[in-house]
Formats: C-alpha cells, structure tokens, sequence
C-alpha cells in the first residue's frame, strides 16, 4: 500500500501526500464511530420508551413432516433477540426440540423439531409461542409426508416435469419444418407471437416471483430483491449476448431456450410444492393444459432458426435447455426450498425473459426503420396479440 | 407466508400428480405414477383413512402419562414469588382479635401490585395481583366473624375486591363503592356469611381484562358447628383447625387461563396458575386421609371450565353453600365463571398410584389445565 503513489492529476484537485487522501477516507469514518459510540453510550433512544414490548416477527420458510414429526425451519425478526418459549400443536403443548438452541437474533434461522403424531391427509396448526407470550402460526394445510430425495420419489417427480416442460417444447419445435415455409411476413408474425409470448411469461413469472418473495422475512426485502435480481440478470445476459453483436439465428434461440427453461423451473417448483404438501387432485386435463400451453414456448423457439437449417442434435439440446429445468424445480419444489430462493430463481427467470424480449425485437427490427415501426406493422401487431391471447386463454387451462 | 402460496399454487397447478394417479394417463410412464407416486405421497382423498400412519411406534415413546404433549421445561417458582403447589394448603386466616362483643374479628391487609409472571415455562404474562401472586391469598374464616380487609392499590390501575357473600353496598367493591385509584386505600368491613366455598374478584372496568389479568382469588367461610346442629360432624369436618379437619387433605384449586396475546382467547389453562405444573408436580396424597378440593372457576373468555377426576368418584357441594352434597357420585363437574364447590373424595380403596385429574374440556387440558394426585401409603 505504502507504494502507491497517487496518479498525477491535472484536474482541479490539487494532489496531495498519499496520506492526506487516507485522512479524507478515515474522517467520514471515524464520524460514523464516534456516532454510534454516543448513540450507545447516551442511548438517546431511552428517553422515547413507553415501555411498549419489542416488535417479534417470525417467518417459517420450510416444513418437513416425516416419521419422527414435524419439523419447522423459522426465521427471527424481531427487535430484539426472540425467545421459542414453548410450541403448540392443534392447540396443545408439546415437546420441541430447537437447533440451534437459545434466543434468535434479527434474521438468525433455526430448526424445530416436534415429535407430533400428525395425520396423513388432515390439516395441523402449529403455534409458536415466545417468551412474551405472542403466538406464531403455522397451517399445514394438508400433511404428507415430505419427499426424500430418492430415486423411488425422484424418478416419477421427473416424469412429471417431462410432461410439463419437455414434451410441449419438444411438440412446439416440430412445427418447425411447417414453419420454415412461412413468407418474410410470415417470419415477422411468428416471431411477433414470440414476443407476445414472453410478454406474457414475463408477467407471470414476476408475478409469482413477488408472490413468493411476499412470504420471506421483511428483513430479506424480497420484493426489492427480486426486481433487483431480474434486473441484474437482464443486464448481464444483454452484455454476454452482445459480445458479438446482437445475437441472431442459433444465439438467440439459445438465449429463448434458456429464458424459457428458467421459467419453466419456476413452474416445475410449484409442482414440485404440491408433491410437498399434498392436496386433493384435480383431472387429467390438467397435465395437458400444461402441455397446450407451454407448446407456443416450441414454436417460440424454433422461430429465429427459420432461416438456417440446425441439425436434429440442436433441437433437441434446445428442447431440453427449455424443458429440463422443470425437472429440477419439481425435485427442489418437493424438498421443500425455503421462499427467498425460490423468489431468487424465478427473479433470474424474469430478467431472461426480458433480455430475449429485447432481443427478438432487435431480431425482428433490423433491417427496418425502427423499432416503433416494426411493431406497428400488421404482422407484428397481430402476432403479439395472438401470442399473448394463446397463453392467456390456455392458462385458463391450468390457473384454477 | 410460504405456505400460502403453496397452496394457491397447489389449487392452480393442481394436483397433476395425483390427476396423473386417479384418472391414468395411458402414456408409458403413467402406470408408473399411478403404481409408485400415488399411495405414497399423497392421500386419495382428505378422508384417506385407514392407512397405516407413518409414526409406528412414535407417539407412546416415554414422557410419563402425557408423553409429548406437555410444555418443555419447568416454571422458577422462585422467581415468580409463588409456588403453585404450596398455594394448595396455603390459607390466610388473619390476625384474629376479640370484638367487645366477644365476637371474631379477622383482619387482613391486601395490596394490589403489577407483577410480570411465568405462566408455562419461559412465557411471561404482564399481571395484576393481590399480594404479587395469582390467584390471589386465599382467605380463610369461620361463619359469623368480622372481617376486616385493608385494601392499598399499588397497581397502575383502579382496582377494588368485590366478594361474593352478603354485604352492604357500600362494600360491593364496584365503582363508587370500595373501586380506588392507584395509591389510595380502603377498608372493606362486613360479616363473613353464608359458610361455603366462595371468591373475590377485582370489580374495576373493563371487569374481563381485570380478572384475566390475575386479579382473584379463593374466599372461603368455614361453617360454624354450633348453626348447624343437624350436621354439626360435617361442619367440624369443614372447620378448619378441628381435630375432625386435619383429618382431611384440602386444597384450594383455582382454575384461570390466560390470554398472552390479547386476542381474548387463552394460549395457557391451569389450575393455580402455571400451566402443567400439577403434571411435573403430581400433588401428594395420602391413600387413607379423604380429600376435599375448594374448587373455583375464574376462566375468562370461556363459558365454562370444568374437572374430570380419574378413576373414582366424589361428592360435590355446589357453593359450598350446604352441608348435604347438591351432586353425588360424579366424576366431572362444570362451572361457569365464579362459580365454585367443594370436592369430597377418597382413594381409600384404591391401590397406590398416580390418578390424573384435569378439565374435560380436552383442549383446556392441552394447554395447560391437568394434573395428577400421587397417591401413596403415607405422605413423608
């Protein structure tokens, strides 16, 4: 450090000795230490209480029922360190054992483990009890067991998840060869489609990711997080994708792929969640709303290759790049993932879709006037609304 | 909350699995499913009964009677400044004078004090009191004594004691009549009539957040053998400090709950305050002596409260108010709010053994309200 010599500046700054750029550093800090020296030491703050009880909050972030009970991952946010007093079950003490153990400092986690006897299929409410007598409930709405991660609960969770991402993307892809027939117009309309597709994806997924991030700890500001995140990602795969210009062809089928694969991870960890909690079943069709409606995530796809000819190899590494995620969401859904990292992953799903967005509109704009232009051609216009029509109307097959 | 979203994503996404198990998708990896995923992981329906639960063997895993189901850890009788045990049999008769009249004067001095205590272990309640303890003294005198209550607030509150017996108004301890504000003080006279098992209670507004915060406690006038001629060997039996008394276990048992959140439901049952405590500190009985239990319902936000007693059977005086039982041979009484009785049982015939006593009111007993009698050959 002693080394460093300061650059020589021509600028207004007159340049000084080394250390009289350290003593600049050190006098905003030293002020923040002697601040917080008298705040402690004076403790203004004595003077302003009412003797009101501090704030306690509690978040529980994962369940895990399993033949020993039930077992809560809980998260503190409170003002001042919370005290687990003693834990209800459906409005009955019982033993609980906490790891770790003693008093649980603002956003400090830990596991409660209660040996209950719960009953398969039927709801249990679990209350958590501090030391100044403030009950935080839990409703485990339905109870079944929590899956392991073995192969006898993996496997068929991923048979599930290639029937949710894979094979519509897969179905989607394999208009491919109809497609490539299409006029310029044509190209322009299904890529327009495209468009109106991760539009509506978009939304979706950022609605779910907010959703989620409304059930993590105040303390972990899950909203800002997660438009923070999107954005973040957005930024970073612009820059990646533009490295060489913007992407076209094969590139920006990838970039589509792997924002629509991020999406369908999100989805996946829904699916994934309902393996966790159980719940009364819904029909068949449901699984095949699925399938109608993530088929337009295929045709999203292929739409940029129309005018290149990949090899079968690439469809499929594209098939799965968009599908396979689902598969691993379901396997983290059902372990149970806590909120904030499940926020956190549709969060990065959100800001690539937006990056594919802004790249397919670069794709379908070149070589025209502008962007406004472009979109305001009939083709574009019509594409983007049938787009998001297709996914509006076959979500209806799955939102109940 | 997490699970929230779970479950609206679970009525939206539905139950593929379980779609996939009952309706059959004909596709190759179907049977799968249907074979392995379904009876596993999830129920056919909510009413999926009959299965074999996954807890073999758990719920009997060792804890004494009530195996997991109890509060962990134990109340510091110390620190609270009040052991539920020891309030049993602690009564406070008073000083004892002699009117000119040659008649009984009891005096007894309360004050009523701001106390945080411990009510299930770790939980703390921000109580009123009488004399830094719920319930509480339990005042004990004989039919036609003078009483004589100094009564200081050294609450925050306005507080007052409202007994339940015969007295003037202007002793009722109701607004305008005995209610005083914090520092003042007043003296409460009157004549301790009728003879039963009776309570007082703070009469200050709202009445609901002065009871449940602690403000009762047993008031108990013994009969006066010589009034009562036709059962005057039940009345020495009742009389405290008789030869024909000590040969009885008494204990005064005050059932109260408490609402530690202020939602007016109770979060804790007890009898004596503290949650469990009769569990962890099963009451002594001697198998030969009978036993008799002033028992009074201060539950606040319930309708009633009530006691079940295992394995045998007592009479019950209701009031406390007769020397014949109003009940005889019950197991279980109920009482609504300041109602209150006497229990008169034994385990003569019984062999030695712990006999759980608690409110049939399962959930108040989950909470807090049970507690057992270890009844032995002779108490040490």
């Amino acid at each position: 450090m002693t080394e460093i010599k300061p650059p020589a500046e021509t600028g207004a700054a007159a340049p000084g000795p080394w250390y009289s750029e350290l003593t600049w550093l050190a006098l905003p800090v030293l002020l923040l230490a002697l601040a917080g020296t008298l705040l402690f030491a004076s403790d203004p703050l004595r003077l302003l209480d009412r003797g009101a009880p501090p704030v306690e909050k509690l978040t529980f972030e994962r369940t895990i029922l399993d033949e020993t009970g039930i077992h809560l991952k809980i998260r503190a946010g409170g003002s001042e360190p919370m005290t687990i007093a003693q834990v209800q079950v459906d409005a009955a003490y019982w033993r609980f054992t906490q790891e770790p153990v003693g008093d649980l400092a603002h956003i400090a986690t830990a596991w409660l483990h209660i040996p209950y006897p719960w009953v398969p299929g039927e709801a249990h409410r679990v209350n958590v009890v501090t030391n100044l007598g403030t009950p935080f409930e839990h409703e485990i709405a339905v109870a079944v067991a929590t899956p392991k991660p073995s192969a006898v609960e993996l496997l068929p969770q991923a048979l599930v998840g290639a029937f949710v991402g894979i094979l519509p993307v897969a179905i989607g892809l394999m208009f491919y060869p109809v497609l490539r027939r299409a006029s310029q117009r044509g190209i322009t309309f299904i890529l327009a489609l495209t468009v109106g597709l991760l539009l509506f994806l978009l939304v979706d997924t950022l609605e779910d990711a907010l959703e989620l991030a409304g059930g993590t700890a105040a303390a972990l500001q899950g909203h800002v997080l997660v438009i923070v995140v999107a954005l973040m990602t957005f930024l970073a795969l612009l820059a990646i994708g533009r490295r060489s210009g913007v992407p076209t062809g094969l590139a920006l089928a990838t970039y589509i792929a792997l924002g629509i694969g991020l999406h369908n991870l999100g989805e996946g960890l829904a699916i994934g969640a309902a393996f966790a909690t159980g719940a009364a079943g819904l029909g068949t069709f449901l699984v095949l709303g699925f399938t109608l409606h993530n088929i337009t995530e295929g045709i999203g796809i292929a739409a940029p290759l129309l005018r290149s000819r990949p090899s079968l190899m690439t469809f499929v590494g594209l098939a799965l790049l968009a599908g396979a995620p689902a598969i691993v969401g379901m396997w983290l859904g059902s372990l149970a993932v806590s909120p904030h990292w499940a926020a956190l992953a549709l969060a990065v799903g959100a800001g690539a879709i937006l990056q594919v967005i802004v790249e397919v509109g670069a794709y379908l704009s070149r070589g025209r006037g502008g962007v406004a232009e472009t979109l305001a051609s009939p083709a574009a216009i019509g594409g983007i609304a049938l787009g998001i029509t297709v996914m509006y109307t076959t979500g209806m097959l799955v939102k109940v | 909350m997490p699970d929230s979203w779970l479950r609206q994503r679970l009525s939206r996404r539905g139950l593929i699995v379980s779609s996939i198990a009952t309706a059959g998708l004909s596709a190759s990896g179907a049977a799968l499913l249907a074979g392995q995923v379904a009876p596993k992981d999830v129920p056919a329906s909510r009413a999926a009964s009959g299965r074999a639960s996954p807890h073999a063997g758990h719920a009997v895993a060792s804890h004494g009677a009530h195996g997991n189901m109890i509060s962990v850890g134990d109340v510091d009788s110390a620190r609270n400044g009040f052991d539920p045990t020891a309030m049993l049999t602690d009564w406070e008769t008073g000083a004892v004078s002699q009117l000119p009249d040659g008649r009984t004067l009891r005096s007894f001095e309360v004050i009523a004090v701001d106390k945080e205590i411990e009510i299930v272990p770790g939980i703390m309640f921000p109580a009123w009191t009488y004399n830094g303890r719920v319930p509480g003294p339990a005042l004990r005198v004989t039919e036609g004594d003078r009483l004589r209550i100094v009564f200081r607030n050294g609450g925050s509150h306005p507080h007052s004691m409202h007994f339940h017996g015969i007295h003037s108004a202007r002793m009722d301890g109701v607004p305008g009549a005995g209610l005083i504000a914090p520092g003042a003080e007043f003296v409460y006279e009157f004549d301790a009539r009728p003879f039963g098992c009776h309570l007082y209670h703070c009469h200050a507004l709202p009445l609901k957040r002065h009871i449940h915060k602690g403000m009762y406690g047993p008031f108990v006038i013994d009969p006066d053998p010589s009034r009562h001629p036709e059962h005057a060997a039940a009345a020495r039996s009742r009389l405290l400090g008789t030869p024909e008394n000590k040969e009885w276990q008494e204990f005064a048992m005050v059932m109260n709950g408490f609402d530690t959140n202020f939602d007016d439901e109770n979060e804790v049952y007890a009898v004596n305050t503290v949650g469990h405590h009769f569990v962890k500190h099963p009451i002594r009985v001697e198998r030969a002596k009978p036993v008799r239990i002033y028992l009074i319902n201060v539950t606040e936000f319930d309708p009633i409260n009530s006691l079940h007693l295992h394995a045998n059977f007592f009479d019950y005086y209701d009031h406390g108010t007769t020397l014949t039982p109003t009940l005889k041979t019950v197991d279980t009484v109920i009482q609504c709010q300041a109602q209150r009785g006497i229990l008169e049982f034994t385990f003569k015939e019984h062999e030695a053994g712990l006999y759980m006593f608690h409110a049939h009111q399962s959930e108040f007993a989950e909470l807090g309200w049970m507690g057992m009698f270890d009844v032995t050959d002779a108490v040490a």
